[in-house]
């Protein structure tokens, strides 16, 4: 027993010595000061750095983007059909990768949590060399990695995230988001709204108790009000209530004609099949038919609700049965690998991997600062959603947003939804002051 | 040869413990977790863990609201940050005594009750702390984005010394150390060296035999009249105050505090943590948090493209089998192989990675054994390779 | 009024699932004395038999459209389930009656997961410590819904009631209220209705069966029980079936409620612990009591008179109760002294 503690002695001892002696070159050098800007690519490769939801409510979204994204990388490099490189209207990328160099990438799963995604930011940032990090599937998940980005001194471009905070109040020089907002949701609902239900009416809103429903209640009760309805009540639900009668059945006798469900993912597929459920869509109240309104329509999720959305009106940043050039080029490249169509989340996150590519071989660096400089205020074309602005004043896209409607007869299990109506960008336009927040310094690390 | 009430070996283990901590860095790169964030992680989870062992692992009562602690520490520090001084200092200090408050009053209420009536009621205080947190409770948690520094904090201490930090967000740092990258980590380092001394010389002391003896049979304690809830709550109390400094330093190494952090399924993770490693044993807690958090950081990380390159050497058709199938237990995949591997672990080894090191090493000593797996105490004291 | 009367309706069918759950659960901790994490698990597989055999009823005829194609350029995909291929009508109220179907199905298929569970891991734990236990059957949980999200995807997959129970029932008219205002889906007063119809069978099965006697006996002293020669051991596998044929016809009928998707065991798992604690730890008739009191005081508390007095309080309100009368009894509403205490 002693012998055995006097060989430990020794290899404490020896461990310490080389522990002391390898470690502090380490500490010095590996934050690479010495180089230009963060996690500067020095070889023939540059990272790309993947973040989105593997695991828990949103994983099939997230594989979807995963898949986009290698879609994207792919073309970037020169592979597949092009996509949509062949229609968008910048030609600075060639196909042979960025600014010389080959596009390579890593991935690392959110959980649809803050801290695992920044966790697994990090280790995108510290251990692989990710020059930029985009991807996410909700608005908490997308504020905070965007402020590790910022922090942290690389590109953060956004995925799925609808919240306005993200590029409003906790916007970063270093986050970039090409999905629209709840605010422009909004304002292109109510003109749809008003021309399908009329002025006169009474609205009850459910909403997903955290930040990102309340900014979403907020919006529609906004531009609803503007065209004279009334908001008979806005009431509260905790995310992830599973069953939600509770809170449906009050909405009865309310005297309300139109429900509006602030709900995203798994809450608004329980939410609304179980207001269709309690014969909501087939309702008369004061003479009129009650209306149901899904402000943030994902293609994915309504398929999780089937024939419920019948009928559902809702907002949608993009959507695969579009007829332009560019969604057509998206989809037969997405479909022809993957056989079935891509929804939004993989359609805003392909556009952004690409976008960012493009503008770091316009700027012929990857420094933030000098890629950030390529985004602000580019005009583009061909990415599906016609003539976009990505605003320089707070790093938000704009573009039209699509209203779109459960479809009555659908023809596959895909086809769900149909666009109603394009409104056009001017109309979901607003000032950048309007939503307060700063930008600041870019951030090169 | 005692020193502090510690003998040579316990001496021996802590020098050990320590110099394995600080030449982390260097010992966990071959394994592709030498990286700020995660060595951080390791550290801190390790002091989480290892508090919670003070209560689980002596006690014996399973709390299943641990994390609302952890979440608490966080956001008492963001607020230090944020009104005070971006010093990580008093952060962590309060940090950690707004975590033993909160498990004062917490643990006061849940251990007037016993077995898992205990730990519904630990429960159904961190779920409270959680919903409320994520919803009602955002102008003073910020709900689902997470408690933020902004520009337009006050920092009172910070002006009254002077220090601007101009445009740009500050991060904490200790007089002039930035508190982010391998500084950040050895100052969670050495926290945890801190702790560990401490649970080592709670584990030695006359306390540490009381607890263990609450463990083994509570009647008994109560028949000879000595009122054993005191105790209970001491080390509930200061388990608390570790999840407290633990949440503080989540909140130094990287200044945002989340309400999911007080979830139960994080207080879930500290429970397997501790029982994977070896309830009851000195290391053991600290080594069942590294290894979940390595899972959860490299083994999400492996997509298709790792595994092609890690297969490369087979033949095409295998290796296409072979992707398949690893990757259903990586990347996507990798809360199969930690299910797994609990189950694993239970069935096989139930006192943990502990006890699985012993055995190692009984089989290479040959020692001629005798020791019960279930005497965690002895366990504890012999099962000492660093 | 009628608000009150309809949240009481909305009470009983959400009561009725939990009750249904921790039945099973507290049968289990009684008889075993396994505390079992996987229960919320069996609730899920029970749901995804509902979506498998969906699945195999809605078997696709393929064939390929000769003059469309898909907006990706292959040919279209026109289908048909081969039930309707075959039996025409009859094969589609086949495929409209998929949910009360699957559980004649559901039944065997949840008996045999039941016995496998039991014989195959659960029975090395009856004399481990309660930590272990809880280790080890929250590891097969994961497993085991992994399992499923490789199989099935992350997503909900929506399975409707048949078009015969999507209906409203109109109860306020028969009250003397105005039509529509106090309104129930039919799908909710059937779970309500075969939840009781469970709950009954399982009471009658313990109370006048042989076998019942044994397990009552084994759930007062299994020691005992076991010294007299009784093989407790066999019995003890078909009392775990039985909990598990009950999780899983919970979940099968819950489908339509809420639409399946892999992780809905583990946020039933919680509740399901509280409810069968607030009841009394191995006490039958204190699951089903808490289940159905905690639904209808969940359902209270959500209305918008409660939360304007007290903001946020349908978020912790089951907590709350717990705490409260765990603090007031001991051991939940009918628990008995010495179970699960250690």
């Amino acid at each position: 027993m002693s012998k055995f503690k006097m060989n430990r002695r020794t290899l404490l001892k020896g461990t310490a010595a080389v522990g002391v002696g390898l470690a502090t070159p380490t500490i010095f050098t590996s934050k690479a000061w010495s180089a230009g800007y963060m996690n500067e690519p020095k070889g023939g490769t540059v990272t790309f750095g993947f973040n989105v939801p593997q695991t828990g409510a949103y994983a099939d979204e997230g594989a979807d983007e995963l898949r986009a994204y290698e879609l994207a990388v792919e073309h970037i490099n020169g592979g597949g059909d092009g996509g949509m490189l062949n229609t968008f209207s910048s030609k600075a990328l060639q196909g042979n990768g960025v600014n010389g160099k080959k596009v390579e990438f890593v991935t690392g799963d959110t959980q649809t949590k803050s801290d695992a995604a920044r966790a697994s930011a990090k280790r995108m940032i510290e251990k692989d060399g990710a020059i930029m990090i985009t991807g996410g599937s909700s608005s908490g998940v997308a504020i905070a990695v965007q402020g590790l980005c910022q922090d942290a001194g690389v590109i953060f471009m956004a995925g799925l995230t609808h919240s306005n905070d993200t590029t409003g109040k906790d916007k970063r020089a270093n986050g970039f988001r090409h999905f629209f907002n709840t605010e422009m949701s909004g304002a292109a609902l109510g003109p749809v709204l008003k021309n399908n239900f009329g002025t006169d009416r009474t609205a009850y809103h459910l909403t997903a108790d955290y930040t990102w429903g309340w900014s979403q209640e907020g919006s529609i009760k906004k531009y609803t009000e503007q065209l004279g309805w009334k908001t008979a009540a806005a009431v509260r639900t905790p995310l992830g209530a599973g069953d939600f009668s509770q809170y449906i059945t009050p909405v009865l006798n309310s005297g309300a004609d139109v429900l509006v469900l602030n709900h995203y993912g798994r809450d608004m597929v329980n939410s609304l099949t179980q207001a269709v459920q309690f014969g909501l869509r087939d309702k008369q109240v004061n003479g009129k038919d009650f209306a149901i309104v899904v402000p943030l329509y994902s293609r994915l999720m309504a398929q999780g609700a089937g024939e419920n959305v019948k009928g559902i009106f809702g907002s949608t940043n993009w959507h695969w049965s579009l007829q332009d050039e560019g969604s057509k080029a998206f989809v037969k490249s997405f479909g022809q690998k993957y056989g079935f169509p891509p929804s939004q989340a993989a359609h805003t996150c392909y556009s952004q991997a690409i976008l960012y590519a493009d503008a770091c071989q316009r700027a012929g660096t990857f420094m933030p600062s000098g890629v950030g400089a390529a985004l602000e205020d580019f005009e583009f074309d061909g990415l599906g959603n016609g003539p976009t602005l990505y605003r320089g004043a707070d790093h938000q896209c704009f573009k039209d947003v699509l209203v779109v409607k459960g479809k009555e007869n659908p023809s596959s299990k895909f086809d769900v939804l149909e666009v109603v109506e394009v409104t056009p960008r001017a109309q979901v336009e607003y000032p950048a002051s309007m939503l307060g927040g700063e930008l600041g310094p870019y951030n090169n690390g | 040869m005692r020193f502090l009430g510690m003998n040579r070996s316990d001496w021996l283990l802590f020098i050990g413990f320590a110099v394995v901590t600080l030449a982390g860095p260097i010992i966990f790169s071959p394994i592709g977790a030498g990286y700020p964030d995660l060595l951080q992680k390791f550290a801190i989870y390790g002091i989480f863990a290892l508090g919670f062992n003070i209560l689980f692992g002596l006690t014996g009562y399973l709390s299943f609201g641990h994390a609302a602690f952890l979440g608490v520490g966080s956001y008492t520090a963001v607020w230090t940050f944020k009104l005070l001084t971006m010093n990580p200092i008093p952060a962590i200090i309060f940090a950690t005594i707004v975590g033993g408050l909160f498990s004062a009053v917490i643990g006061f209420i849940s251990l007037r009750r016993t077995g898992i009536y205990f730990s519904i009621l630990t429960l159904a205080f961190a779920q409270m702390c959680y919903n409320l947190a994520y919803s009602v409770l955002t102008p003073i948690t910020n709900g689902e984005t997470g408690l933020q520094l902004t520009q337009g904090d006050p920092r009172v201490l910070d002006v009254a010394f002077g220090r601007d930090y101009g445009a740009v967000l500050p991060s904490s740092d200790l007089f002039g150390i930035d508190m982010t990258g391998y500084p950040g980590f050895y100052f969670c380092g050495v926290m945890l060296i801190i702790c560990f001394f401490i649970t080592l010389r709670i584990f030695r002391s006359p306390f540490g035999m009381m607890l263990r003896a609450v463990k083994s049979n509570q009647n008994r304690m109560n028949y000879t009249g000595l009122n054993t809830r005191p105790y209970a709550l001491t080390a509930f109390i200061i388990s608390g105050m570790f999840a407290g400094l633990a949440g503080g330093l989540l909140a130094v190494t990287d200044p945002l505090a989340g309400a999911e952090r007080m979830q139960w399924t994080a207080s879930g993770e500290v429970v397997l943590m501790t029982i994977l490693g070896g309830a009851g044993t000195l290391l053991g807690p600290v080594i069942g948090a590294g290894v979940i958090k390595y899972f959860e950081n490299i083994f999400s990380a492996f997509n298709e493209t790792i595994l092609m390159q890690a297969y490369s050497a087979l033949p095409e058709g295998l290796q296409h089998f072979m992707v398949t199938l690893s990757s259903l237990f990586v990347g996507e995949g990798w809360h199969l192989t930690l299910g797994a591997l609990f189950m694993l672990i239970v069935i096989f080894l139930p006192g943990g990675l502990m006890e699985g090191l012993r055995r190692l090493r009984n089989l290479f000593t040959k020692s001629s054994g005798g020791q019960g797996p279930g005497n965690s105490a002895e366990t504890a004291h012999s099962a000492t390779p660093a | 009024m009628d608000a009150i009367l309809l949240q009481i309706l909305n009470g009983l069918d959400k009561g009725g699932a939990y009750a249904l759950i921790a039945l099973g659960l507290t049968i289990i901790f009684g008889t075993l004395g396994v505390v079992n994490f996987a229960h919320g698990a069996l609730f899920m597989l029970g749901a995804f038999c509902a979506v498998s055999i969906k699945a195999v009823l809605g078997l696709q005829k393929v064939t390929l459209s000769e003059t469309e194609t898909t907006a990706w350029g292959t040919p279209l995909e026109i289908t048909q389930p081969y039930v309707e291929v075959w039996f025409g009508d009859l094969g589609a109220t086949i495929l409209d009656y998929s949910v009360p179907v699957s559980i004649l199905i559901a039944i065997p298929v949840m008996l045999l997961i039941g016995i496998i569970m039991e014989r195959g891991l659960i029975r090395y734990f009856y004399k481990r410590p309660h930590a272990e236990q809880i280790l080890v059957t929250f590891g097969l949980a994961i497993v085991l819904q992994e399992i499923i999200k490789s199989i099935f995807g992350a997503n909900p997959i929506p399975q409707p009631a048949p078009d015969s129970m999507k209906g409203m029932i109109d109860f306020g008219v028969a009250i003397g209220f105005d039509a529509g205002n106090v309104v129930y889906p039919v799908w909710r007063l059937v779970y309500f209705l075969f939840s009781l119809f469970v709950i009954g069978l399982v009471f009658a099965f313990i109370q006048f069966t042989t076998f019942g006697m044994v397990v009552r006996a084994g759930m007062a002293d299994r020691e005992t029980v076991g010294l007299l020669g009784i093989d407790i051991d066999r019995r003890f596998t078909i009392v775990f079936g039985i909990a598990a044929i009950v999780a899983g016809l919970a979940g099968v009928m819950y489908t339509p409620i809420l639409s399946p998707d892999y992780h809905m065991g583990m946020d039933f798992l919680v509740l399901s612990f509280v409810v069968v604690v607030v009841g009394g730890m191995g006490s039958l008739g204190g699951a089903v009591l808490a289940g159905f009191m905690l639904g209808i005081l969940q359902s209270f508390a959500s209305m918008n008179e409660v939360k304007d007095i007290l903001p946020g309080i349908d978020q912790i309100i089951i907590y709350l109760i717990a705490v409260a009368v765990l603090l007031l009894r001991p051991r939940g509403l009918m628990g008995r002294k010495g179970v699960m205490e250690g």
